[in-house]
Parts: structure tokens; C-alpha cells; sequence
């Protein structure tokens, strides 16, 4: 059996930075299905937010305002302080680490405006900031190669708990097949989003709800996981990004007909309002047969912008866009559509990363959570965008904090390794005998449809409850089918069959999560209850298991400094 | 229909690699990564490859198509038909060894990449801020910085065919974003480093990583900047800081390259141990008479040549 002090889960932003703060005197484990380097937090574009004030003044209050207010006030406003306080640290902290960022005059951080910001707070690597964030931390993994164990392409089955606490995980060697028992004094899921659920994403293949299954099947709820983020420049039909950084740079959103249409959305902030206002804006002109020559999107004008200023501040966008569709930005719009991007709920944890199990928030001890995967919550109802990547960064770093203080206060735990194993070989045994007939990519592409359609931009009781039965048949379907691949050598088919059966249980999380949510905040919106109900739903919603049925439970919001008021751009 | 010839092993199954065709339609628009997702799950579940953001983005679909390294994620698959067939090969990517179908082994590539120190080095406090960096310092590591790592340029290296002790493209590519960068403070120790047997003056500029790149990395243009901050460094006493010097040498004085003294050179007078392993190759070149002319004569123009070192400022 394989042990350390501190195992994590996911190897993006969120994981890599825990890894560096606890690897100092622990034996730390790092875990990923895929390469750090191929995380999807390498794929976020446009910026990381802080209130560095190095293009006009800033503060970190301003930054807090905008936060809650981009969140429809369902933030925690007291982690939201925090985390916005940690802010020009951790973006000084991964600049002194080596992080290559585009730079002003006079050799500053260069920073420029995004959505739902009242102020020019996203610092960048022109549109790979990402990625320029992920490898910066992936090199100091490799500076520390000693003292970090990676695990590459490992895959999660299930968390490990015992008597209310955690010690390890079990898991798979991709490469060779082998169940493996990881026991860990500490436990941190940095699993990233579940976006893969929908049909549109800007999401990777992997980001598939693993970890938020794993920790759900182990009696751990999930908390407003009705939130769900669309960003409104997903590549029409395909969802592949294009980074909100070109609104921030100047780029316009034009309907049909020529019209900047956010003028009748958010006239004070047009294209920079947050991003659920603008998903909701282009599905409005869609929906009302205003789309971009005719089709069910909207385009992406940049052209106005020039040359110089698309190949210095865009230049993977432009690349993408001539890749991907053959649109060459600088001569003609690109045809977008809002695409599920991020998932504002997911595991509860307290502002430490420390899971939680219910409203009055009892710890899971030795169980921790960081990143997309965690809910702490500092978005509330809705993520501004260069918020995510310091969401990962500043909570990787207080929760790899946490799971090591744990981690050095306990020994480590009794586990019954052979019922563990058995488990995991069990349900493995039984995906390799289904001799059903129904395709597993039918199962996938019909919830992937449902999800879409049902429980997308617009939702109202009607589609839910549609979407609901579909997803449970669909469940039911998905233990009738049959696998080609029965070999233990890098077997991805078992893998894709294992996450679909993940998806299948997220869909119906969170499809219940937004019918039971009878109000509009953030980026749930019911068209039949378009208002936000404070008196009803001003709290976080949490579903448990119990047994195979759902139940739910709220959890009061924290406010602090600003009570909740009309939201309007 | 198109015919994907797809180069197939596993392990499990056999101990040898096979060739299997599948006959495919193109959907309008797919491509490759979708045509294989395609036929993976409507198909046969057993192709096995690695993939995930299919936005060229995270680098995990590196392939061969045609025999060439690219991201199929990144590729539309009717553009890769091949000219005057209807047929497009897919096999896993070269210098590394096959786990199962299109997935290779990539730890000697990380590896590679460990060994040249891939991280800032720094050298006393850290200011309260952030360093300050122009945004001309910021250029110079631009390129590099966008490498994502997937190995396409490492797969059709044709100087790793041939020496595997070569660091590679990418992993010079990636020293070159701390050789270049203005914060870090071990610019000559690592330029001596990457000066020695495997490093930069090993590559052979033959472009093929520069044609791979499916990013602005480019790999070999990093190599040859490199080979600049070496010349600057001084961090010359090594065969291939010699012969490219002696190559600059030759050219401004006669205008083309004396084949004479460039062996010599390269080697350094006083390496006798070095100069002694010239000897035979001198020998079997004097027997099969290719020894150049003994008298190196200028070329007629090469007063032009020499002006254009002149006004390059050398």
C-alpha cells in the first residue's frame, strides 16, 4: 500500500499550488488523470483578478464589491474578504516563482478590464494566462521533484472514510490497470468542473465530476451545484473558448441585424457586464430569431481592434478561430454562443478548504477541497471572470496549509485495505460483464442534449422536470451497456464508461438543485420565477445522498460588509 | 469514404504492431480528434490515445499523420488526405517507446526536460513586489513560454534518432525561457551547461521541429538564440561554439567556408586528443579524393560580403 502524509487529487492550479505548500517536511503525493501540464486550468485565457491598482487606483474592497455583486450576493462575503485581501500577494508570489506576464512600460504587471471589474484588474499573459500560471507551478514541482511523488495518469475511484474521517483514496494506474489503495493523513480534491455534462462546453473531455462524485458517494454533499456557469464566447457549435479578454480588449457583440444588442441588456457596462447577463443577452436575441446571419449565434467583432492589438494581446484567439473555423479575426467576426464554462457550486468547504458535511458545518476531518471541484463559497451565484484562476491559486495555498497542519497532528488511520480494493474491483468487474445493448455514446450525447436544452441558460419547472426523467432513464440505460475493451493496459474506454456513469449523477444533482431553486440569481435563471426572492433563497442549497434518493438542505449565506441589493449593469 | 490506416498495438493482445484499416466518413468540419472520437465510440472502443482539451491547448493528442508529428485536435481531417489517395495514416509519435496504440511512453521526454533545470533562479530577497521586467524582456520569452509540452517536435527530432543523449527540442526550447529571461540569475552557468555534449550546439537545423510546433515555441529558432547568448557569454571552449566561429571566420575573410581549417578550428589547435580522432576521417577523405584545394581563394565578390558584415555592425 502506498502511503503519504498529504495525497492530492488533480494536478491544475489549485492542486500544484497546495503540493508546494505542504511539501516542505511531508511526504506529499500528487495525483492526475491526465499530466500537470495538461490540466485544464492551462486553458484559461484571459487574466488573474487582483487590485494591484498598477493602471488606475484599486482596492481590495472594490474588488470585494464587484465579487458579490457579479455573484448575486450568494457569496460567503467573509471568505470573499479573504480571499480578495490574498489577492496582489499570491500574483506577486507566482511572478517571484517565474511566471511570465505581459508587462506595462515601465515593467510592470500590465492589467486590463473584464467583466463585471469596475476597475482594469486582470493581469495577463496576452491570452494564455492560463497556461503561463500552470507551467510556472508545474516548474516549481519540478524544482521540488524530490520531494513531491507525481502520480501521472492515475485515475480516482472513491474516497476513503472511516468512522467521520478520511485516509486515502483508491485508485487506478492508467498505464498498467492495477486498483491501488493511496492511505494519506490528509486528503485535498483539486478535481476541477464537471462542464462536460453539457452538450456546448468550453471544458476538456476530463472535467467530468470524479471528485465531486468521489466525495458525494462518501456522504459528502454537494453545495449549489444549480450554478452553473455559460460563458457567452464558446465557438458556435463546438464551445472551444475565446477568451472574454477580447471584450475586454475592446471587442464588440453584434445580433443579426449589426446591432451591439447589450445596449438593451446593460447599457452601462454593454459587453463587459458579467457573463451570466451576457449569456443571457445573446440566448435572448437567439431565441427571438436575431442571430448572427441567421443561425443560433452571435458574432464576435473584434476587426475594429487591429492588427497590432489582436496579435499582441489575442493571439491564441485568432489562432484558434483560423484553426478551428477558418476565421481569420482581423477580417471577419467569429460566430459564437454561451457554452457551460464552470461550476460556481461543488464540494463545501469552510475558507480554510476544510470539507464540510452539513449546514452547521461539521468537518470531515483529514478531507479538504480546492479549486473549480470546492465551493467555498467567494462566487456565489456567479463567477466574474479572472476570478477562478486566483480562486485556485489562493485557496490551493490556504488548503494545502490546512491539510498539513492536519496532517501533522494525526497518525495515520486504520483502513480495511482488502474491502476497499474489493469494492473498487467489484464495479469494475461488473462494467467488463454487461452484455446489454444500449451504446454508451448515445447515453452521452442524449444527456449531454438534455442537459443543454433543459438546464441551460433558460430553465423553467416544465423542462426540469423533462430533464430529470430523461437523466434517470438515462441511468438506467447506462448499467445496460457493453464494454469492447475488457484489457488492463491503458484501457480509456473503461475510463470514459466509469466518468459517464459520474456525469449521469451530476446531471441529476444538479438538475434538482435548480428545480428546487424557484427564483433567478446569478446563473440560474427560471423563466417562470425571473426574480431573486431574498426571503426564500438567500441561502446555499446542499444535496446529501440518502440512500439512492436526493435530499436537500440550505445553508445560511455569510454577509458582512454588503447586504444584498438590486443588481443592475 | 476515407481510409484511416492506423497503426495499432497492444501488449495484451500481441507482441508485434499491426496495421488496421477503417473505412470513414468525414463529417464536414470534424476534425481529426473528432473523427477518431468518432470511430472510438461508435466503432471500436479498443483505439486507444490520449486527448482532452481538443483546443490545442493542453497537449495531450500528440500523433503521426501522414508521418508527421501534429495535434489532432488542432487538424481538420480533410486537409490531411493524402494528394491523389483517399487515405490518411495515423501512427503514434517516434522516439518514444509504445504503451498501447497512439500512446507513447513520455517519461524520456520528461526527462529530458528535467535536466535543464526548468525553473527561475533567483538570488536574494525577493522585492516586496513584482520584479520589474520591460515589455521588449517580456518578448524575449514569449515564444518559448507558449510550449505546451506535447512532444510533436520531440517525436521528429531527427538529430534524437540518431543520439539519444541529444536534451531535444523542447527541453531546450524550454531552458532558453530562463537562459533569456532578465530575472534569472544563472544565465552563463546554464549556457555552460547547455553548451556540453547533447546541448545546443548538437542540433543540426534541420527545421523539423520548427515545422511541428504547433505553437509560437518554435523550437530550433530558440536553439539558435541560445547559440547567440553563448557567443556573448564568451562560452566558447567547446566544439560547437568553435566551429560556428570559425564558420563567421571563414566567411568574412573569403567569402565562403575553408573546409580546410574548420575541422581544426572546431576542434581547437591545441586539442590534440581531438585533433588525433581527425586523422583518419582526413585519411579516407585524402583516398577518395575529396580533400579541398590546399590554396583557399577568396571569392570574386567578396568585398560585398565583407560590407554586409560591416554594416551588421561585426
Amino acid at each position: 500500500m502506498i502511503k503519504h502524509d498529504v495525497l492530492i487529487v488533480g494536478a491544475g492550479l489549485a492542486g500544484m499550488r497546495a503540493a508546494i505548500e505542504c511539501c516542505e517536511d511531508l511526504s506529499v503525493g500528487l495525483l492526475t488523470k491526465v499530466y500537470p501540464s495538461r490540466s485544464h486550468s492551462g486553458a484559461a485565457q484571459g487574466g488573474i483578478a487582483a487590485a494591484l491598482g498598477n493602471s488606475e487606483d484599486d482596492s481590495w474592497e472594490e474588488h470585494m464589491f464587484d465579487t458579490i455583486k457579479g455573484g448575486d450576493y450568494l457569496n460567503d462575503q467573509d471568505a470573499v474578504e479573504e480571499y480578495v485581501k490574498a489577492a496582489p500577494r499570491i500574483i506577486y508570489e507566482l511572478e517571484h516563482f517565474g511566471c511570465v506576464f505581459s508587462r506595462m512600460a515601465d515593467g510592470r504587471i500590465a492589467q486590463r478590464s473584464f467583466g463585471g471589474h469596475s476597475k482594469p484588474r486582470a493581469c495577463f499573459s496576452a491570452d494564455r494566462t492560463g497556461h503561463a500560471i500552470l507551467h510556472a507551478l508545474h516548474e516549481q514541482l519540478m524544482k521540488r521533484g524530490k520531494e513531491i511523488r507525481i502520480y501521472n495518469e492515475w485515475y480516482l475511484h472513491s474516497l476513503i472514510v472511516e468512522e467521520d474521517q478520511c485516509h486515502g483514496v483508491v485508485v487506478s494506474n492508467v498505464k498498467t490497470g492495477e486498483v491501488e489503495i493511496i492511505q494519506a493523513k490528509s486528503v485535498i480534491f483539486a478535481t476541477g468542473g464537471y462542464g462536460r455534462v453539457f452538450k456546448i462546453t468550453t471544458n476538456a473531455y476530463a472535467s467530468t465530476a470524479d471528485g465531486a462524485i468521489a466525495a458525494f458517494n462518501a456522504g459528502v454533499p454537494l453545495e449549489d451545484p444549480e450554478f452553473v456557469q455559460f460563458h457567452p464566447s464558446g465557438l458556435y457549435r463546438q464551445g472551444i473558448l475565446f477568451s472574454e479578454a477580447a471584450r475586454g480588449e475592446g471587442g464588440y457583440l453584434l445580433n443579426g441585424k449589426g446591432e451591439r444588442f447589450m445596449e438593451a441588456y446593460a447599457p452601462a457596462r454593454m459587453e463587459l457586464a458579467p457573463r451570466d447577463i451576457v449569456s443571457r443577452a445573446e440566448q435572448s436575441e437567439i431565441d427571438a430569431g436575431r442571430g448572427w446571419n441567421g443561425e443560433g449565434c452571435i458574432a464576435l467583432d473584434l476587426r475594429h481592434l487591429g492588427e497590432a492589438r489582436i496579435m499582441e494581446r489575442l493571439p491564441q484567439i485568432r489562432q484558434l478561430g483560423i484553426d478551428f473555423i477558418g476565421v481569420d479575426c482581423i477580417k471577419a467576426p467569429l460566430p459564437i454562443q454561451p457554452s457551460a464554462h464552470y461550476s460556481m457550486g461543488g464540494i463545501p468547504t469552510d475558507m480554510f478548504g476544510q470539507v464540510i458535511l452539513n449546514k452547521d458545518k461539521a468537518p470531515l476531518k483529514g478531507f479538504f477541497a480546492a479549486g473549480e471541484c470546492a465551493c467555498v463559497s467567494v462566487h456565489g451565484g456567479n463567477r466574474l471572470g479572472t476570478n477562478s484562476l486566483l480562486d485556485a491559486t489562493v485557496f490551493g495555498e490556504r488548503t494545502g496549509k490546512s491539510a498539513a497542519e492536519h496532517a501533522r497532528s494525526v497518525g495515520f488511520g486504520q483502513i480495511n485495505e482488502g474491502r476497499e480494493k474489493a469494492g473498487v474491483l467489484k464495479q469494475i468487474e461488473e462494467i467488463f460483464q454487461r452484455t446489454g445493448t444500449e451504446s454508451y455514446n448515445d447515453i452521452r450525447n442524449t444527456m449531454k442534449d438534455t442537459m443543454m436544452e433543459q438546464c441551460g441558460v433558460f430553465r423553467d419547472s416544465g423542462k426540469l422536470n423533462e430533464c430529470l426523467k430523461q437523466i434517470k432513464l438515462l441511468q438506467e440505460k447506462f448499467k445496460k451497456g457493453k464494454v469492447t475493451d475488457k484489457g488492463k493496459v491503458f484501457n480509456t474506454e473503461l475510463f470514459e464508461i466509469i466518468e459517464l456513469g459520474n456525469m449521469l449523477k451530476m446531471a441529476e444533482i444538479i438538475t434538482v438543485g435548480a428545480l428546487n431553486r424557484e427564483e433567478s440569481r446569478g446563473g440560474h435563471y427560471r423563466t417562470d420565477f425571473p426574480k431573486r426572492d431574498d426571503d426564500k433563497f438567500l441561502n446555499h442549497t446542499l444535496v446529501h445522498k440518502d440512500g439512492d434518493q436526493l435530499k436537500l438542505d440550505k445553508k445560511p449565506v455569510v454577509i458582512t460588509k454588503y447586504p444584498p441589493k438590486e443588481r443592475t449593469y | 469514404m476515407t481510409t484511416f490506416r492506423i497503426k495499432r498495438f497492444n501488449p495484451e493482445k500481441q507482441p508485434d504492431p499491426y496495421w488496421e484499416e477503417i473505412d470513414y466518413d468525414i463529417p464536414d468540419g470534424a476534425t481529426l480528434l473528432d473523427c477518431l472520437n468518432d470511430i472510438k465510440w461508435t466503432m471500436d472502443g479498443t483505439l486507444s490515445y490520449r486527448m482532452s482539451c481538443r483546443s490545442a491547448i493542453c497537449g495531450s493528442c500528440g500523433m503521426k499523420a501522414n508521418g508527421h508529428a501534429l495535434l489532432a485536435c488542432q487538424r481538420q481531417a480533410e486537409h490531411l488526405i493524402k494528394e491523389g489517395t483517399d487515405s490518411i495514416t495515423i501512427e503514434p509519435m517516434g522516439n518514444m517507446p509504445v504503451v498501447k496504440d497512439l500512446v507513447v511512453d513520455m517519461e524520456p521526454f520528461w526527462d529530458k526536460v528535467n535536466q535543464v533545470k526548468p525553473f527561475l533562479k533567483e538570488e536574494g530577497e525577493r522585492p516586496e513586489k513584482e520584479r520589474r521586467q520591460s515589455p521588449a524582456e517580456f518578448k524575449l520569452i514569449d515564444d518559448a513560454s507558449t510550449c505546451i509540452m506535447c512532444g510533436c517536435c520531440y517525436s521528429d527530432c531527427n538529430t534524437l534518432e540518431v543520439d539519444k543523449n541529444f536534451l531535444g527540442p523542447a527541453a531546450l526550447a524550454k531552458a532558453q525561457r530562463f537562459v533569456q529571461d532578465s530575472r534569472d540569475t544563472a544565465t552563463n552557468e546554464r549556457i555552460r551547461e547547455l553548451s556540453e555534449s547533447g546541448g545546443i550546439w548538437d542540433c543540426t537545423h534541420c527545421a523539423e521541429c520548427v515545422e511541428r510546433c504547433p505553437k509560437p515555441a518554435k523550437p530550433m529558432d530558440r536553439i539558435k538564440e541560445m547559440m547567440g547568448v553563448a557567443i556573448e557569454e564568451g562560452v566558447t571552449n567547446n566544439n560547437g561554439a568553435r566551429h560556428a566561429l570559425s564558420f563567421v571566420k571563414s566567411v568574412k575573410h573569403s567569402g565562403r567556408v575553408n573546409e580546410n581549417t574548420l575541422p581544426l578550428e572546431s576542434m581547437g589547435y591545441f586539442n590534440v586528443k581531438g585533433l588525433m580522432e581527425l586523422v583518419p576521417v582526413g585519411l579516407r577523405m585524402l583516398l577518395k579524393g575529396k580533400i579541398p584545394p590546399i590554396i583557399h581563394k577568396n571569392i570574386d565578390d567578396v568585398e560585398d560580403v565583407r560590407r554586409i558584415f560591416r554594416e551588421l555592425g561585426e
